[in-house]
This record gives structure tokens, C-alpha cells and sequence, in this order.
């Protein structure tokens, strides 16, 4: 996985309560077995018209949002389906971090795991970053958000923020533990023989 | 003094790792063919072996067609679904985790399987990559649903690393009055509770109304807990789980049963132990229950109107409300049973079991649905099929002028060719509402099965309670 440690770039605001995964990567570009390429397919159903068309009023189909890196979020972002589609396609997109003022569980975890930071901020800050023009500076280290000379706090939970700033490779770190999980197999094997 | 959820917890800690997170043994692995292929693909990158194939157990359910199965997967019209499905037959077959392939009679979906199997055990770990994995919480296992990241840590490790949930206690008391049942309940309560509710919590669901319903209705319970927010939805394993499990193929037996048992008996929460948060509902007077919105917790009864944007409790929740209503092409105020259906289907995760095609079967033996609506029953698994088919069931939904369909998700979520138009209405018995979710620009209300044939009959969302 990549690190994150400090980023800048510029923000898309989508600021709307409960942005579902079914939302950000509709069903019918699940059949894919890749990870990659699904950028395109990004809130499709808001993006594209019915003719298959960019919507010019979606957020993502003008600037600064085009070109963005940064997703400003609403609350409970990423509820409902456990797809990593999600994370997928908004990091194929360019995102490299959302900026919500909560997520939903399962969302936050796959996107730690895909190196996409899932930044907690409070709702204000989170409109007075919407309404500047300016790019954002993340600094994951110092828990902080930087635009046009203002300072914003932000929230990670710790666990993430570590593996994040490591770009730890999370599978590599468990099987280090592979003694543990043999002895934990053992004791399973005499006390709970029927699992 | 613990709750069931901090001894399914401690009973699975490998290592505490800090930070309130540890690494966490899973029991039980079900494997699907959506989530799992870039997790094989990993594995293969990182020259990684499965590290314990006999622990998963793995079906294709997502993506499958639901008509004309007889020439299996080559019979799959999509070619991108086609190799996927395959991809997930070859991966199944080089590890080799146990498979169910697609004509085979217990093909199903696998919250459906998991449990019919005896898969799904008391005090086990259960994991998915499927949000609905909480389903088998229903048993007093600690289930939950996992990206693909964690699919294949999974695969290379039987662990993953966690972070502990905050203990929920949803107390249920009274008893579910006539044309009510479990889906009616969870509907009720993620509308009290609202669907980021039970974020970063295990809900626990107790009391008498719980005790009362069947290990189906529990299984519905607990697949929805997702919808408010919590990854993990429980109920404490009693006489009702064990009769459920005796003589499943994969449940233990003889000496090892009884060991079991006296295993699983010590796991419900011990009295006095203390919850973080607790929420308290009396069913005595429930009625059947509807959505209205795009979003879980926008429900009301039957009997009710949809809301007034200008009456919401908060700005915020008045902007959702219209905009829900606009989507839905539903007038503020308007009486939810004027509102036509198109389309209605019985099926999924949620309420694709035999329970459920009976109560639907009850409101339309020697009954028919309204001209121009289209009724899709999609039994959870070929096992609910073949014995809804013993029952006669299948006959009556026939009758009815329903299509019998295969087993598989189906319209729930849409990723094979069953879908809403855009713009259709229907009354469905799945577990989300979310916009497009059925299909763009398609409007859902999410039912019991009950309900869903009563809307069928009417053409119209109706209250079941007319037919019983």
C-alpha cells in the first residue's frame, strides 16, 4: 500500500448526508474481476445522463471537481454495501482522501486498507472548506487540514492513521504473528474440537 | 458479568495489538464470486497459499441468472458475469476451499446456505464480503461483513485485525400482533434509531417478541442490523438455535454435539452485564411496516401518509425527506396504500427463506396479482426451493401469475438481469431502498413478504392485515 503521510490538492464538495456505495459504484460494474478502472464508473448514475452523457451539473464534471483529489463528504459516508469497489474507484478516480464528518464502518476500514484516508471533520470546518477556493493540504502526522492560511483540525482513528503513515502491508505484518496463530489453532482444537 | 458479544469477542483474540484493535480468529469463511476474485488475485501476486480451505465454504449467488439455469454457467448471457463466476470456479478449485457450484440442488445464497448447511455455528466467528453476513448473527455467532482487502487476509491468515464494537441492546417486548412479524420489527426499529443508529456497535436483539420468533425471523432481524449502521447483529442461542441446528450436514454430531451444547449454553449475556446503549420498543401495537424514502429508516406504517417536509424534526432531515419524495414520485402527505406498483418482488438474503414464501403463499393461495404486475419469488437457496415445491407453494405463486424463479440475490440488488425500469415502482421484501439501488431511477419500498403479496393482489401497497 502506499503511505499517506501529507497531500495537497483540490477539493470536490458533495456534501449530502448517507452517500450509499451503491451510489458511488452502482451493481453493474461489479462483475469485473480487476481492481483497476473503475474511475470512470464513479457515481455513474449522477454523472452520466441516460444517453450515457456527462451531467455538466454534477460536481465531478466541472472544475475544480474534474481534477480533484480531495472528496468533501457528508455524513455516514459509505453505508450500505461492503463493496471495496468503493475505495477502488474513488482512488482510480484521483481521490486520495474523503473528508466526511462520519463514516460508515465497513467503508472506513476498506478504505485504510486501499491507502484512501477517510478524514473525520467537523461539519463546519467541512462547509468553510467547500465554500474557499483554495487547495488543501492534509497532514496526516499532525492531524490537520491547510487552506489559504487557515488551519482545520481532523480525526483518524488510530489504528488506520498507523498503517497509513507506514504503508503497511497488512498481511505481511499478521503471518509475523504466525506463531500466535498456530497456538490459538491448538488450544481450538482441544477446547472447541466441533469448529 | 459479559455480554454475549464480549465472550464471542474474547473467546476469538489471538493477540491484542493496541489502540483498541486485535487480531481476531475466524471459524467461517463464506466465499462468493463478487468480492473474492481480487482477493485471489493477491494471494497469487504474493505467492500466498489459503491458509485453511476447509474453514470456507464458497457459491456463486450474486451474479447468477435466476431463469433458464439448466446449461449452467456457459448458459450466462452477460460475458463479463460469465467470467466472473468462472474465475471464482477455478479459484475454488486450485485452493480447493469446499464449493457449491451453480446446478447444484443447495445452490443459494450464501446467508441462506451458511445456516441451512449447519455452517453457521453458536460461538463461531462467521465472516463475508457482503455487508449481510450480520444475518448470522442470528445464531450467537459474531458475524460480520468484510471488504475484499480483508477477504484475502482472511484467506491467507484465518484472522483479521479488528477493532471492538460498543455493546447495544435492542430490547423487544410484547408480542408481534396478526400481519406483523420480524420484518415489520427491524424496519421499526432502524426507523427509531436511524440507519448510522448503530455505528461502531453490536446490537444485541432481546427480550420476549425475539424469544418468540423462529430462527428465520431472527436471521431477518439480524441481516437488516447492517442497515442501521451496526456491522454485527446478535441473539443469544436457546432451544429454538439448537432444534434449528441438530442434523445439519455440517453441524456437529454425537459426543461432539453434546460438547457443543454444553459450549453454547454458557453464551448468552449473563445478567446484570452492562450495555452501552440500550433502546427499549413495545410491539403490542405494531403495524405492518413500509418505506417511503431512499434510505432505511424513512418508514412509516401501512396505514399512514408520507411525510410533510415542512414537519420534519430537523432542517437536514426535511431536505432528505423532499428530496426522497421527489425520487420517489411520491406527494408529500399522500396516503402510502394510493401508490401503484409496477413490479414485486419476494426473494433475498433478507427474506428469501421458507417462512417467509409461506406467509407470502398464505395471501395469495386463490388469490391473483393485479393486472400488470410483475411478482418475482426467488427462493434463497435450491433447498427452499425444493421444499417450497413439496409444500405445493410453488403452485400457488403460479396460480397467483408470479414467476417461480431460480435461486440467487436476484433484484436486490440487481446485478444480474433482474431489474426495476426507470421509474417503476415495487414492493419488495430486500433490505435497501437506496436510489437506483433496484435499478436506476427505480422506487422501492421495502416489505415483509406478507405485505409484498398483499401488493401484488391490490396492485397497489396494501395492508396485509385486509388479507389475513
Amino acid at each position: 500500500m502506499i503511505p499517506f503521510i501529507r497531500h495537497t490538492g483540490k477539493a470536490a464538495a458533495f456534501i449530502r448526508e448517507n452517500i450509499d456505495t451503491d451510489l458511488i459504484i452502482p451493481k453493474q460494474f461489479l462483475t469485473t474481476i480487476l481492481r483497476s478502472g473503475l474511475g470512470r464508473h464513479l457515481f455513474h448514475d449522477l454523472r452520466y445522463r441516460e444517453d450515457g452523457s456527462e451531467d455538466p451539473a454534477f460536481v465531478l464534471n466541472r472544475e475544480p471537481g474534474r481534477s480533484a483529489t480531495l472528496l468533501l463528504g457528508g455524513a455516514n459516508f459509505g453505508c450500505g454495501s461492503s463493496r471495496e469497489h468503493a475505495p477502488w474507484a474513488l482512488m482510480d478516480f484521483g481521490f486520495r482522501a474523503v473528508l466526511a464528518p462520519s463514516f460508515a464502518d465497513i467503508f472506513r476500514t476498506n478504505a485504510f486498507k486501499n491507502g484512501l484516508l477517510p478524514a473525520v471533520v467537523e461539519p463546519e470546518a467541512l462547509e468553510a472548506l467547500a465554500a474557499a477556493p483554495g487547495a488543501i493540504t492534509v497532514d496526516l502526522e499532525a492531524l490537520t487540514l491547510a487552506q489559504d492560511g487557515r488551519t482545520y483540525p481532523f480525526a483518524c482513528e488510530p489504528w488506520g492513521r498507523s498503517a497509513l503513515l507506514e504503508g503497511l502491508d497488512e498481511i505481511e505484518a499478521t503471518l509475523r504473528r504466525l506463531p500466535a496463530i498456530e497456538a490459538f489453532e491448538a488450544r481450538r482444537r482441544t477446547e472447541s474440537a466441533w469448529l | 458479568m459479559k455480554t454475549l458479544y464480549d465472550k464471542l469477542w474474547e473467546s476469538h483474540v489471538v493477540e491484542e495489538l493496541g489502540d483498541g484493535t486485535a487480531l481476531l480468529y475466524i471459524d467461517r469463511h463464506l466465499v462468493h464470486e463478487v468480492t473474492s476474485p481480487q482477493a485471489f488475485e493477491g494471494l497469487r501476486m504474493a505467492g500466498r497459499a489459503v491458509r485453511r480451505p476447509g474453514a470456507a465454504l464458497a457459491v456463486a449467488d450474486h451474479n447468477v441468472p435466476t431463469r433458464q439455469r439448466a446449461s449452467g454457467i456457459a448458459g450466462i448471457q452477460d460475458p463479463t458475469s460469465r467470467l466472473q463466476v468462472e474465475t471464482l470456479e477455478a479459484n475454488m478449485a486450485a485452493c480447493p476451499i469446499p464449493y457449491i457450484p451453480l446446478l447444484d440442488p443447495r445452490q443459494g445464497i450464501v446467508h441462506i446456505i451458511g445456516p441451512e448447511q449447519g455452517f453457521t455455528l453458536p460461538g463461531s466467528t462467521v465472516v463475508c464480503g457482503d455487508s449481510h453476513t450480520s444475518t448470522h448473527g442470528a445464531f450467537g455467532a459474531l458475524a460480520f461483513g468484510i471488504g475484499t482487502s480483508e477477504v484475502e487476509h482472511v484467506l491467507a491468515t484465518q484472522t483479521l485485525v479488528q477493532k471492538r464494537a460498543r455493546n447495544f441492546r435492542i430490547r423487544v417486548d410484547g408480542a408481534l400482533p396478526r400481519g406483523t412479524g420480524a420484518k415489520d420489527l427491524i424496519l421499526r426499529i432502524i426507523g427509531d434509531i436511524g440507519m448510522a443508529g448503530g455505528t461502531g456497535f453490536a446490537l444485541e436483539f432481546a427480550g420476549e417478541a425475539v424469544r418468540g420468533l423462529g430462527m428465520e425471523g431472527r436471521m431477518t432481524l439480524c441481516n437488516m442490523a447492517i442497515e442501521a449502521g451496526a456491522r454485527t447483529g446478535l441473539v443469544a442461542p436457546d432451544a429454538t438455535t439448537f432444534a434449528y441446528l441438530a442434523g445439519r450436514p455440517m453441524a456437529p454430531s454425537g459426543a461432539l454435539w453434546e460438547e457443543a451444547l454444553r459450549a453454547w449454553r454458557a453464551l448468552p449475556s449473563d445478567p446484570g452485564a452492562a450495555f452501552d446503549r440500550e433502546h427499549r420498543v413495545d410491539v403490542s401495537r405494531l403495524e405492518p411496516q413500509v418505506t417511503w424514502g431512499t434510505s432505511p429508516e424513512q418508514v412509516a406504517a401501512i396505514t399512514d401518509r408520507a411525510p410533510r417536509p415542512e414537519e420534519a424534526a430537523t432542517e437536514e432531515k426535511g431536505r432528505r425527506a423532499e428530496s426522497a419524495l421527489a425520487y420517489m414520485g411520491i406527494r408529500p402527505g399522500q396516503a402510502l396504500q394510493e401508490l401503484a406498483v409496477d413490479v414485486v418482488f419476494i426473494g433475498s438474503c433478507t427474506n428469501g427463506r421458507l417462512s417467509d414464501l409461506r406467509e407470502a403463499a398464505q395471501v395469495l393461495r386463490g388469490r391473483r396479482a393485479a393486472p400488470g404486475v410483475q411478482v418475482l419469488v426467488v427462493p434463497g437457496s435450491g433447498l427452499v426451493k425444493a421444499q417450497a415445491e413439496a409444500e405445493g407453494l410453488d403452485r400457488v405463486f403460479r396460480e397467483a401469475g408470479c414467476e417461480w424463479r431460480e435461486p440467487g440475490c436476484s433484484m436486490c440488488l440487481a446485478m444480474n438481469d433482474d431489474r426495476l425500469l426507470p421509474g417503476q415502482r415495487c414492493a419488495s421484501t430486500s433490505n435497501r431502498n437506496f436510489e437506483g439501488r433496484q435499478g436506476r431511477l427505480g422506487r422501492t419500498h421495502l416489505v415483509s413478504p406478507a405485505m409484498a403479496a398483499a401488493a401484488a393482489v391490490r396492485g397497489r401497497l396494501a395492508d396485509v392485515r385486509e388479507f389475513l
